[in-house]
């Protein structure tokens, strides 16, 4: 089978500290995957080794055929992978309008995504688009990071942990943007500790867990045994 | 009147003190590096700007025209093929690296040019003075007053209005997350670095033409820098001019008391400013 963006065999390494084993995956036009595990599965890692902020050691990152696993983050970006990093991470010293402005620094031509349209897809930010990025409340600073990282245009957006430290109320609403999102013509990544909100927003789910993708497969395939035994790596009593 | 001759006398060298400290704030706000070469490097441009203006004969005001891209590329050079080449975590191999260029540019000017000390010649501009209501001011420390403002609001403008300014501001925020966004931090530096001698080659501009110059005087001059950049608040360009004008009226008051006084009395202004604000006059919030 052949996808937009197809990862195979990827390794990864902090150090000496090796985080992916051998990571294999692939996300097809249109289509929403789901990341899970708990902490320290290697979920963040995957994220930061697409986006080449992590050290690839091995294995290939292909986009449309072409392999990006050693490029730089900026050419990745360029290539068409953006990605709304855990925690946010809004720059502190820009205002909300600039910290959108900033997610089309490598950004050529006319495209799809524009200020208007982030400001359509969350209108809380025009009203707010003067203030610091940081002096928004959390689910805020979240539509701010996603607005950020469509503002260039991404082939493929990630999304690491959108609903971390956020109430149900404000995930929802910040998940009710991902069919607009897909409309526009990009395939979405998601990694999530929230089990039930990925299983509700994906297309396809891949468990991991120490480095590895452990469990595989449709989510109204997965069952609930199966899905812990994956997470947890212990067997569902 | 006396006084406010001296307090004008005070503001006014402030204004040079502030274009030399400029290119250091600007350099420290963006890459948080300290450049202890940054004196070397202002009397290497005023260097720079003699030699342009004796080998083509033209007024050292449009020597310095020549000489800005010139500073320019150097600037992005020196950062591009050594300094991004030290900047990490640890701010210790920086400081060691512009210590030892520090040292390097003096010997080769010395080598180069001599001890003797230089002037740069700008014609009968040097003595003209202007009457400005009760006291009376030359054009040349004017002209060096007008210089740092408008250095200072063009910073402003470009950090705060281009996409370039976003780009400095997003790296000096989070070099990591501004490469999520396409930004190439060690390019960034470049340019920083490159803009950063602009600044510092107009501020050799008016030291040179001011005062005389040799290879030695650069550490002097990058003690001024850093006490005004320090009052002013670490990256604050108002507060760079600020803290210039705090050292220069400091230094004018203390001349006017006793002559010998003049480099203490900025010395004793910068402790007393540091004791009452130690983050300085102008903090930057997220600092």
């Amino acid at each position: 089978m052949t996808g937009l963006l197809e990862i195979q065999g990827l390794t990864a390494h902090y150090g000496d500290f090796k985080a992916l084993f051998g990571v294999d995956l692939i996300l097809e036009e249109g289509q929403t995957l789901a990341i899970i595990g708990a902490n320290g599965a290697g979920k963040t890692t995957l994220m930061r080794a697409i986006t080449g902020i992590a050290r690839v050691s091995g294995g290939s990152i292909r986009l449309k055929g072409r392999d990006l696993a050693q490029l730089s983050a900026p050419d990745i970006l360029t290539a068409g992978i953006a990605m709304v990093p855990e925690g946010r991470r809004l720059f502190p010293s820009l205002t909300v309008e600039e910290n959108l402005q900033i997610g089309a620094h490598a950004r050529t031509g006319n495209r799809f995504w524009t200020l208007d349209r982030i400001f359509t897809l969350f209108p809380i930010l025009r009203e707010r688009r003067s203030q610091p990025g940081t002096a928004l409340s959390g689910g805020q600073q979240q539509m701010v990071a996603i607005g950020r990282a469509l503002m260039s245009n991404p082939t493929v957006l990630l999304c690491d942990e959108l609903s971390l430290g956020l109430a149900p109320v404000v995930i929802r609403e910040i998940y009710a943007a991902f069919p607009t999102i897909r409309d526009s013509g990009a395939a979405i990544i998601v990694v999530e500790q929230d089990i039930s909100q990925a299983l509700k927003v994906a297309d396809h789910v891949h468990c991991m867990m120490e480095g590895r993708i452990t469990l595989s497969g449709r989510p109204q395939e997965l069952s609930r045994g199966a899905i812990h035994d994956a997470y947890f790596g212990v067997k569902h009593a | 009147m006396m006084l406010l001759d001296t307090l004008v006398q005070g503001v006014m060298l402030g204004g040079l003190y502030a274009l030399f400290a400029a290119g250091l704030s600007l350099v420290f706000g963006i890459m948080r590096l300290v450049n202890l070469a940054h004196g070397d490097l202002i009397v290497v441009g005023a260097y720079l700007i003699l030699g342009i203006g004796t080998s083509i004969g033209i007024n050292a005001f449009l020597a310095a025209a020549i000489a800005l891209p010139i500073m320019f590329a150097f600037g992005w050079l020196l950062q591009t093929a050594l300094l991004n080449r030290v900047l990490g975590d640890d701010i210790l191999p920086p400081l060691l690296v512009t210590f030892g260029l520090s040292v390097v540019i003096q010997n080769v000017l010395l080598q180069t040019y001599s001890a003797d000390s230089r002037k740069l010649p700008v014609g009968p501009i040097e003595s003209a003075s202007l009457p400005l209501g009760p006291v009376t001011v030359g054009v040349m420390p004017l002209i060096t007053f007008g210089s740092a403002i408008v250095v200072i609001l063009a910073l402003n403008w470009l950090f705060y209005h281009t996409a370039l300014g976003r780009a400095f501001r997003a790296t000096s925020d989070d070099p990591v997350t501004a490469q999520l966004m396409g930004i190439r931090p060690r390019r960034v530096f470049a340019i920083a670095t490159g803009i950063a001698l602009v600044v510092a080659t107009i501020a050799a501009l008016y030291l040179g033409a001011r005062a005389n110059f040799d290879p030695s005087i650069g550490p002097a001059r990058l003690l001024y820098a850093f006490e005004a950049v320090i009052i002013g608040g670490l990256g604050s360009l108002w507060g760079t001019l600020a803290g210039g004008m705090v050292i220069g009226v400091a230094q004018a008051v203390g001349a006017s008391v006793n002559p010998e006084w003049q480099i203490l009395a900025g010395h004793i202004a910068f402790v007393a400013v540091l004791l009452v604000r130690p983050r300085g006059l102008f903090p930057r919030a997220n600092d």
